[in-house]
Parts: structure tokens; C-alpha cells; sequence
């Protein structure tokens, strides 16, 4: 079968985010998106998905390079300078190349 | 002591001894929504028997109180506490808004001590939720006028409102009331083992719970100084006198009193958060919960509550 080059775009941030970040990745043009709630810590403390406020999610988006990039550009500067962010691309190979 | 209230130190002491008890996620979803559900149903059931104009200027009251508080405490934090704008808008905002769960504290504190009090009060915690928040939204960004804010495009006022208003606490409780209103006490009588005849043993489940998260708070606290933490004690200390003032004038019962005091000196640790985290980005959470669920809480359900109760008497004798 032939695979398609895709970018994986991992957004990880606190769950406040959830519904803007939807909105963002629809609007800079992804075609879909995966959400996981996850635990985690770094320098600025420990997010134990204990309750409510101590959430966060990972945010998985498949999509082409240039979309990636702009929607990453988004997130640094809407949403770094005041939230907890962490964030990676990666290359991936994808089958059905339209569904992306 | 009330034993929900030792069931909450248990958990305090698990999370500081670094034990690895924790409690699944989804444990923690469904004894919330239960506590809210529990609390709306039972007040709603006698809400049905009230007078309107007994409730309403009550509730107005209850209002009016949660949106002055942050207008209060704003200054203090701000220039007697050094601390920055925005996080002083949100820490007020926390104050101004109300916990559900020290509310229901405070009713299994009264229940034990035979004392009555008007058992349509779960409507005065729903009420209470918003004005708080949106009086400390008000403050920040009239504080922050003119400098770039941080807030995702989401916050604007409209999508606030519907957070607060159709997050799941509001939504629960108020839900639970119109359910029990509707039913009324021939209507709850089937489910009544459940959500009345549970509700003390869920309480201390999820007290357990919170301690565990409060004991995960205390990390913050070093890094708020100690200013903060003389804030949360003196806080509710005062506010309480606030809240038995307000409750005396319009006309509660002695336990109706205390627990009006014990709903403006309580913080909110729910519907908070989540609204000044979007509302506010600049506000470092650290700060607000660390002190609201660190210090206020925890003090509270141990000492608060009863000094509470102390004040509606002396305020009602």
C-alpha cells in the first residue's frame, strides 16, 4: 500500500484550552483531530488530572506541513506566554492522503 | 469532629507521606456530580413550599454579596499584598464565588448539631457561583485596560457566561432543584435512598479525594509567601462576619445564618478556576488555588464552620 508523508502535530496543554484549540485547529485547516487526557509535570509543577483545574490534554492533529506550521505558530503566541504548552511535530506516513 | 472531616485529614496525610493512593479520574467526575445532583434535589424538594417573596430578596441578597466580595478583597491583594493585577482579580474572584462542598460541610456540621436551618439554602449556593466570577473578570480587565491581554479568543462575554452558567456545578445543582421541586417529596421517595441516604458516606469519599488534592497544594503555598497565607485565614475570618450580617438581615434562621456566613467565607475551586484560567491567562493558578484550596478550605471545614455557627449566634441573640 502507498504511504502518504503527513505532519503529526502533538499539542499538549491544560484542559482550559480544549474548546479554543478545537476552533483553531479546524480554522487553520485541519480535517480532524484526536484529544486524550493525560498527567504529567515540568518546571512549573506537577498536573496530576486530580480534579477540574488540574487537567490537561493532548491534542493529536494530522495534517499537511504548512498547516502544521501555521497552526503551531498560532499556539506559541496565543496561548505559551500564559499557559502551560508543550508541543512537537513529527514526520508520519498516512494511507488515505484526502482524509488529512 | 465530624468524621467527613477526618476522612478529609486522611487524605492530606496520604498525599503528604507521598502515598501512592489515588483515586481513579472517573471516581472523582462521578462523586462530584452525584454531591451536586444530591444537594440540588433535597433543596429542591422544599423550594416548592416557599413563598417567592420570602426567597427571591434573599437570593438577590446572596448575590449581591458574592459579586461585592472581589471588590473588597481586590484592594488588599493588590496593594497590601504587592501582589500583580490580574492575580489579584482572580484570587478575589475565587472569594467572591462559593464552595459546594464546604456548603455541604457546613450541613452535616448542623444536622449533627440539631439545628435547623431553611433547606432551600443549596438554591443560595447556585445562585452565588457566577456573580463572584464575573465581578473578579470585571476587575481584571478594567485593571488591565490598555495592556495586550493574553485571553484566547474565547472569552468573550457571552461564551463566559455560558461556561459558568452551563458548567456542570450551576448546571447541577439548578438541575437538581427544578427535579426536586418537580417531584416533590412523593416524587424523591423512590430515589431517596440513594440521594439522600447516601450522601454522608459519599461526602466522606470525596473528602478523601480532596484532601488528597488539597495535601498536593501545599507545594504552592511556598512559593505564594506568606502573605497569602495570611490572606486565606483572615479572609473568611472576616468575611464570615459579612456573610452572618447579610444572612441576620434578611431574615434566616439561625443555622440559614451560619450558613450564609460560611458561603461568603468560602472559595470556589470548581466553577473559578476553569472561568479566570480562560478569562484571565495572566493570573498564575498557583496563586489562587493554592491559597483557595491550600489554606481557605481546609480551614474551613476544620475551624471555620463552627466559628461560623458562633457568629450567626451572636449576631441573632
Amino acid at each position: 500500500m502507498n504511504e502518504h508523508p503527513k505532519k503529526l502535530l502533538v499539542i499538549i496543554v491544560e484542559a482550559a484550552l480544549e474548546k479554543a484549540l478545537i476552533r483553531d485547529a479546524r480554522q487553520f485547516g485541519a480535517h480532524g483531530y484526536t484529544i486524550s487526557e493525560v498527567r504529567g509535570g515540568g518546571d512549573g509543577g506537577q498536573r496530576e488530572a486530580a480534579w477540574e483545574a488540574d487537567r490537561s490534554i493532548e491534542m493529536k492533529v494530522i495534517c499537511d506541513a504548512a498547516v502544521a506550521a501555521r497552526l503551531a505558530e498560532h499556539v506559541l503566541q496565543a496561548y505559551a506566554p500564559n499557559y502551560a504548552v508543550t508541543m512537537f511535530t513529527t514526520d508520519v506516513g498516512v494511507f488515505r492522503p484526502q482524509k488529512f | 469532629m465530624d468524621p467527613v472531616v477526618l476522612f478529609f485529614i486522611l487524605g492530606v496525610i496520604a498525599k503528604l507521606a507521598k502515598s501512592d493512593l489515588r483515586l481513579p479520574d472517573a471516581m472523582y467526575e462521578a462523586l462530584s456530580i452525584y454531591l451536586l445532583l444530591a444537594i440540588g434535589i433535597k433543596g429542591g424538594v422544599e423550594l416548592a413550599q416557599q413563598p417567592l417573596a420570602t426567597v427571591l430578596p434573599q437570593a438577590l441578597a446572596a448575590m449581591a454579596m458574592g459579586a461585592a466580595i472581589p471588590f473588597l478583597l481586590y484592594p488588599i491583594l493588590h496593594r497590601l499584598g504587592r501582589l500583580p493585577k490580574a492575580d489579584s482579580a482572580s484570587i478575589a474572584a475565587h472569594y467572591g464565588s462559593v464552595s459546594v462542598v464546604t456548603f455541604a460541610v457546613a450541613l452535616s456540621y448542623l444536622i449533627k448539631q440539631r439545628i435547623e436551618s431553611e433547606s432551600y439554602m443549596p438554591l443560595m449556593v447556585a445562585v452565588m457561583e457566577a456573580p463572584g466570577i464575573i465581578a473578579g473578570i470585571v476587575l481584571a480587565r478594567r485593571a488591565m485596560q490598555g495592556k495586550a491581554s493574553g485571553a484566547p479568543v474565547n472569552s468573550r462575554w457571552g461564551q463566559l457566561a455560558h461556561e459558568v452558567v452551563f458548567g456542570k456545578s450551576v448546571l447541577l445543582l439548578l438541575g437538581g432543584l427544578v427535579i426536586g421541586t418537580i417531584a416533590g417529596p412523593q416524587g424523591i421517595e423512590p430515589i431517596e435512598p440513594v440521594f439522600i441516604g447516601m450522601f454522608k458516606g459519599v461526602l466522606a469519599l470525596f473528602l478523601l479525594e480532596m484532601g488528597l488534592v488539597a495535601g498536593a497544594r501545599i507545594g504552592d503555598l511556598k512559593r505564594a509567601g506568606l502573605f497569602l497565607i495570611a490572606f486565606g485565614i483572615a479572609a473568611p475570618l472576616v468575611l464570615g462576619v459579612l456573610g452572618a450580617v447579610v444572612g441576620h438581615l434578611v431574615g434566616l434562621s439561625l443555622g440559614g445564618t451560619a450558613i450564609m456566613a460560611t458561603l461568603a467565607a468560602s472559595a470556589s475551586y470548581i466553577a473559578a478556576p476553569t472561568a479566570m484560567r480562560i478569562a484571565v491567562p495572566e493570573a498564575n493558578p498557583a496563586l489562587s488555588i493554592g491559597v483557595a484550596l491550600g489554606v481557605t478550605f481546609p480551614f474551613n471545614i476544620t475551624l471555620g464552620i463552627p466559628l461560623y455557627l458562633q457568629y450567626a449566634r451572636w449576631i441573632t441573640a
